[in-house]
């Protein structure tokens, strides 16, 4: 039996054959795996193979982060390269995740001006799919807090990018859904925090018109999100409670709750989801409890000013631990779109209508402002995004078709990170900025190299 | 003072080395990594730093230059608190049934040189009056099995080291030794093997139980996982005649 490990001079580890899929459990397909330990290891095993991607940790839903032949795990480049406190400026390698830096400097006072709805991203992932938080219609995409970073080319080299060098290469692979180049390192600006907590006001929407006026009305709130009870109908369809808050300032702090502290330590406790969450469970009745359930805690809170810590505010599925298999065997789509502002109201309306008369949604459909894009390939656009999980049946895809058609006439598009299905049509009138990305792929040769099963399924 | 205390880690490059020194660094303790690849040692030695924002130091050492040990402590900046050897090396057992410079490579690495630079460490920290040492073994020095007899063995050898060196040490009750012993981590060393899950834990978790044994909660001889004890404990009761016939 083994124990204490030596240097060992493998560069990397293969798993062939391992079955893959994304977080949403669909699909599932068969590739190799390599697990290499360091930076340079990285663009050692990428050199010389084809029909292969980078995978960070695994979060995007569909098939974005599956080679076609062999996957690269950023999990092993995990360490953390320096930190400037003069200029906030933190270097890490591309495996490290938004938890890792988060555990490490938020008791420091910094936080990250950008943040997904989940903390378990790596930075890796997080720039290939230039991923937004609440905060996206004042603060941009996470491109906008990289300064730079390394990326390893397909033939082995290892460029710096950043927007003052090879800066057509940065912006593409923001968004770029790693078919660039292998991230191996990058340089964040991080954001000086008074405490951990957030401010935050909770409003009820009792419409979708009602829920985006609301929106609308509190553009200078740094974080606003519509959580949208998809089960309600008719009238009050697209019922939300809207959640605006700010970091709260140590005065702000003092003022609501003088007995917290400005940091307070982790709480470890952590629910799971057990491996095989029977999916009949998740039935229309259920849903519908929880919803109504959901919606009147919330509504009680309205007008008061809470504070809510940094991570059940941002992050709060990640307090159960393997969400993901509350849908059971087959998996789920999370769908998510955006609609330029001019079409948002009559478009969302319409998607929502044909969600709730399907009733198979998720609990939650969340709606959030986004302004314009980062990166060519970024997903934002000026308006309003909407997102929801459906649990893969027969008859979803088809269904999910009829929602693309709407997007797709308003000019809307939808987020690569979640995709798992849509067809090429619909990806192309959504992406005018692919062909940017194409002619990159071309010069480097990443075309004929780089090649995951979402960018196969593309034709990207 | 707990800001002032130090540790030094040798093979600092290693998985278990940098999740431990991570570890006494997030309570303040300043770092040295000695280690052969020093690359790797920078590595892990930035990843700390700028983790925990204590210092950290990098040292060249390669253990099997024995005659090289006494110096490496003797021109130590700073005599650490606590040292801790996570030195080792699994060896491939098949290769090394037919090839004796591996076999003897696996049992100086596993064996004689961290006695010998623990030697050394007990002597200096005995001058100061003060010190813990923890020695990384492994429960495959528990008993002899085919699929690793020399790692094995040489892993038996330290672990009657560390015990030996605790009883000599003891009576004075100034400087304390740990022996750890891990069964399966996920790590370079295991990357290549399948490992059974329940009884395979991360390199965090060495960390974590050797800071317990050090500082929170001072302890003699620890087995991670802790399960580990009683499956050791099971398998050092069969009779050899049943246990030789064994494939485990």
């Amino acid at each position: 039996m083994p124990a204490a490990a030596l240097p060992g001079r493998a560069t990397a580890t293969s798993n062939p054959d391992e079955s893959l899929s994304g977080w949403g459990n669909y699909p599932k397909v068969s590739t190799e795996l390599l697990a290499p330990r360091t930076p340079v290891g990285a663009r050692d095993v990428l050199l010389g193979r084809s029909g292969v991607v980078a995978r960070g940790a695994g979060r995007a839903y569909g098939d974005a982060a599956i080679g076609t032949h062999t996957t690269i795990s950023t999990r092993g480049l995990n360490r953390m390269r320096s930190f400037d406190p003069a200029t906030a400026e933190l270097t890490v390698e591309a495996g490290v995740t938004i938890a890792d830096i988060l555990a490490a400097f938020e008791p420091r006072g910094f936080f990250l001006k950008v943040v997904p709805g989940t903390k378990f991203v790596t930075v890796g992932g997080a720039i290939a799919a230039d991923v937004h938080g609440k905060n996206h219609h004042r603060d941009g995409g996470f491109g906008n807090i990289v300064g730079s970073f390394r990326l390893a080319l397909p033939g082995g080299e290892i460029v710096s990018c950043s927007r003052s060098e090879n800066a057509a290469l940065f912006m593409a692979t923001l968004g770029g859904m790693g078919l660039t180049g292998m991230i191996l390192e990058a340089t964040l600006r991080l954001l000086p925090i008074e405490t951990a907590w957030l401010r935050q006001d909770t409003r009820v929407a009792g419409n979708l018109e009602a829920a985006i006026d609301l929106l609308e009305r509190s553009a200078s709130a740094t974080y606003s999100v519509a959580w949208i009870d998809c089960l309600a109908r008719g009238a009050a369809l697209g019922r939300s409670l809207v959640y605006l808050a700010e970091h709260a300032t140590r005065r702000d702090k003092e003022l609501l709750a003088p007995e917290l502290a400005p940091f307070p330590s982790p709480r470890m406790s952590r629910l799971s989801v057990p491996k095989l969450f029977p999916g009949w469970l998740l039935n229309r009745t259920s849903m519908r409890a929880f919803n109504e359930l959901y919606f009147r805690r919330g509504a009680a809170q309205q007008g008061e000013q809470r504070l809510v810590h940094w991570d059940p505010y941002f992050f709060p599925l990640d307090a159960i631990a393997d969400w993901n298999r509350i849908y059971g065997r087959r998996g789920f789509v999370q769908y998510q779109c955006v609609i330029p502002q001019a079409h948002a109201r009559r478009v969302l309306a319409d998607i929502l209508d044909r969600v709730s008369r399907r009733g198979d949604a998720s609990f939650l459909a969340v709606l959030k402002q986004l302004g314009d894009g980062g990166g060519p390939m970024s997903f934002p656009l000026r308006g309003y995004t909407l997102t929801m999980d459906f649990p893969v049946t027969e008859t979803l895809f088809a269904f999910l078709d009829q929602l693309d058609a709407l997007v797709v006439d308003a000019g809307g598009r939808l987020y690569l990170a979640k995709d798992a299905r849509q067809s090429r049509a619909t990806f192309e009138s959504g992406y005018p900025g692919l062909a940017a990305l194409r002619d990159i792929r071309q010069q480097t040769g990443a075309n004929a190299r780089l090649i995951s099963h979402l960018s196969a399924r593309l034709g990207i | 003072m707990i800001g002032t205390k130090s540790i030094l880690v040798i093979g600092g490059s290693s998985d278990i080395g940098h999740a431990t020194a991570l570890r006494y660094a997030k309570e303040g303790w300043r770092v040295t990594l000695a280690a052969r690849d020093i690359e790797a040692a920078q590595r892990n030695a930035d990843d700390i730093r700028t983790r925990s924002g204590v210092e950290t130091t990098v040292q060249a050492l390669d253990v099997l230059q024995t005659a090289q040990l006494a110096g490496f402590v003797a021109g130590l900046s700073v005599l650490p608190d606590t040292v801790v050897c996570v030195v080792g090396e699994l060896g491939d057992q098949l290769r090394a049934q037919t090839d004796p410079e591996l076999a003897t490579s696996i049992m100086r690495t596993n064996f004689e040189a961290p006695s010998l630079l623990l030697e050394l460490f007990a002597q200096a920290f005995e001058a100061r009056g003060s010190g813990t040492i923890v020695g990384v073994s492994s429960v495959a020095g528990d008993r002899g099995r085919a699929s690793n007899y020399y790692y094995g063995a040489a892993k038996a050898g330290f672990s009657q080291f560390l015990s030996g060196l605790r009883n000599r040490l003891a009576l004075a009750g100034k400087v304390r030794v740990v022996t750890v012993k891990p069964g399966f981590v996920r790590t370079r060393m295991t990357a290549h093997m399948k490992l059974p899950a329940p009884l395979t834990v991360d390199p965090d978790r060495v960390a974590e139980d050797i800071y317990l044994a050090d500082v929170t909660r001072p302890r003699d001889v620890i087995y991670v996982a802790r399960r580990f004890r009683l499956v050791m404990a099971i398998i050092c009761a069969l009779p050899e005649t049943i246990f030789k016939r064994m494939r485990i």
